[in-house]
């Protein structure tokens, strides 16, 4: 009986929980088209979210292209065909592999600081205070964080994109393929449908990881230790959650190219 | 000008407050007193409308914040101006920013008319001007409080202010300074406030009248003077470390604390 209980209600509260994820992810979409918008939060964010994502971001993209390459380097030499290194390259990076990767660790950087600090001025009560002195939390904390990853989180895959698919011609060259021949098949590979599949995903990463990550913020409760918590679980939801949208995105992008 | 009307609140399945009314006029200054988890602090909460009861209502002139919609909620806010526990001060933002939060959040007053007000502020709760562009973090905890009354007070001329204990924390000497500040502007501005604390002494010397909670109940609530008079148990209880602070304070210079004979008189100030 006891045990029958505690399934009821941890169910119950995991029922009320997305309802209220939901609320909020419609208040976040409601104060981002209305005024007043906070031109000022906006660049600040962009600049820690951009530029302070750039360094992480340029690293990680160099060696995930080059380790790609790497790899099929090696394959596709054994099997004659490694002047189609460049098209296999740009289409696993431009597809899949920038997005993902700078999603992640994007996510993993953004995540944790915006739980962190909301739900640190949720538990000093400076969230209460916003709204005393006649402030909207959603518009202030959130939406200038939001517009920020939104404008940051692209243009950082097509950095990462670029930085890939470079390193990957650094690769091709050691295996005596020319950079002619390795440009050559990421030109043309590099078509509009290719980059609008990878395109897309990081406007969507944007949205989840600013969303999960201040409502993480919002909802922590019980001080640092709940803080930490919080911080935990918004970087783990926003990174399983790249990956498991990351494949809802493709087998959607696909359906309707009808690839 | 503010009632509180049988109002329950809880969270969960823990009650915080069961039948909870009350009535404060215009000009008063009433204190919230009460042992750490009574409800106290929600009672402020309710007020702003940070959250909503369960039932009963909480009218401040006449309107029910519980009933009404946001909007008009934000609007009811306006006439309020409140101290945080900690004084909540944006830590990302100047001092300058915090205490000319409400007016540049409306957006209704030029830079200079919003450094002036700042500074207006700064010195009217004691503190140097010059502190404008300091961040709170680089203040002590009885500067951040005050800078956390000039925040209430700059909020647009509130009608109400409200405290939720604005000594905790801080020493002596600096909750002094800030209970007398209080009292200089219940004195000079008139203003209507509630202040909650559990600190008895800061009680008497700050309300008109007290409502003291017990458990999210009310167990008294009437002029600061008849508090003394009181005689159930739970009061009786919970003065007797100020009655005995005070007869230790009155007792003769001979090194020996001799035990109160009888509860000393240290009615309301007002």
């Amino acid at each position: 009986m006891g045990i029958l209980h505690a399934l009821v209600e941890r169910l119950r509260r995991m029922i009320q929980s997305v309802q209220e994820f939901t609320l909020f992810s419609v208040d976040v979409a409601r104060a981002t088209f209305s005024p007043p918008f906070y031109g000022r939060e906006m660049v600040q964010q962009l600049f820690f979210a951009g530029i302070g994502s750039l360094l992480i971001t340029v690293v990680s993209s160099i060696v995930a292209g080059q380790a790609l390459a790497l790899q099929l380097a090696r394959e596709l030499s054994a099997s004659g065909a490694k002047s189609q290194l460049g098209h296999f390259v740009v289409i696993s990076e431009v597809r899949a592999l920038g997005p993902i990767l700078t999603g992640m660790v994007v996510a993993a950087r953004m995540s944790a600081g915006i739980t962190a600090e909301i739900g640190a001025m949720r538990s000093s009560d400076q969230i209460d205070a916003l709204i005393a002195f006649g402030s909207d939390p959603v518009k202030r904390l959130v939406v200038p964080r939001l517009v920020a990853l939104l404008v940051a989180l692209p243009v950082l895959v097509i950095i990462a994109d670029t930085l890939g698919v470079l390193g990957g011609g650094l690769v091709g060259l050691q295996y005596h393929l020319t950079w002619d021949t390795y440009m050559n098949g990421v030109l043309k590979y590099l078509t509009p449908k290719n980059m609008l599949v990878g395109m897309i995903k990081p406007f969507i990463f944007a949205i989840m990881i600013v969303v999960v990550a201040c409502w993480k913020g919002f909802t922590s409760a019980g001080g640092a230790k709940g803080v930490g918590v919080s911080t935990t679980e918004s970087v783990v939801i926003s990174s399983v959650g790249i990956l498991v949208t990351d494949g809802i995105c493709t087998r959607l992008i696909f359906k309707l190219l009808h690839w | 000008m503010i009632e509180f009307r049988n109002v329950d609140y809880s969270i969960g399945e823990h009650l915080i407050l069961s039948g909870v009314s009350f009535s404060v006029g215009r000009g008063e200054t009433r204190v919230i007193l009460g042992p750490s988890g009574s409800g106290k602090s929600t009672v402020l909460r309710l007020l702003m409308g940070l959250v909503l009861p369960d039932s009963g209502g909480i009218l401040v002139d006449g309107e029910d914040v519980a009933a009404v919609d946001e909007e008009r909620r934000r609007q009811i806010r306006r006439k309020m101006g409140i101290v945080f526990q900690q004084g909540a001060l944006f830590d990302s933002m100047t001092v300058g920013e915090n205490v000319g939060f409400s007016i540049l959040e409306h957006g209704d007053a030029g830079e200079d008319e919003v450094e002036r007000t700042v500074r207006h502020f700064l010195s009217l709760v004691g503190l140097d001007e010059n502190l404008i562009d300091r961040m709170p973090d680089e203040l002590s905890g009885g500067m951040q409080r005050r800078v956390a009354i000039a925040r209430a007070l700059a909020a647009r001329d509130p009608q109400i202010l409200l405290y939720d204990e604005p000594t905790t924390g801080l020493d002596p000497q600096s909750a002094e300074r800030i209970t007398d500040l209080i009292v200089g502007l219940r004195d000079t501005m008139g203003k209507t406030s509630i202040m909650v604390t559990h600190d008895i002494a800061d009680a008497f010397k700050v309300g008109n009248r007290i409502t003291m909670l017990n458990e999210g109940r009310v167990v008294f609530d009437g002029p600061a003077a008849d508090l003394d008079r009181a005689q159930t148990p739970f009061i009786t209880q919970f003065l007797a470390p100020f009655r005995k602070s005070v007869a230790a304070a009155s007792a003769p210079a001979t090194g020996v604390i001799r035990p109160a004979q009888a509860p000393p008189q240290f009615g309301g100030t007002s």
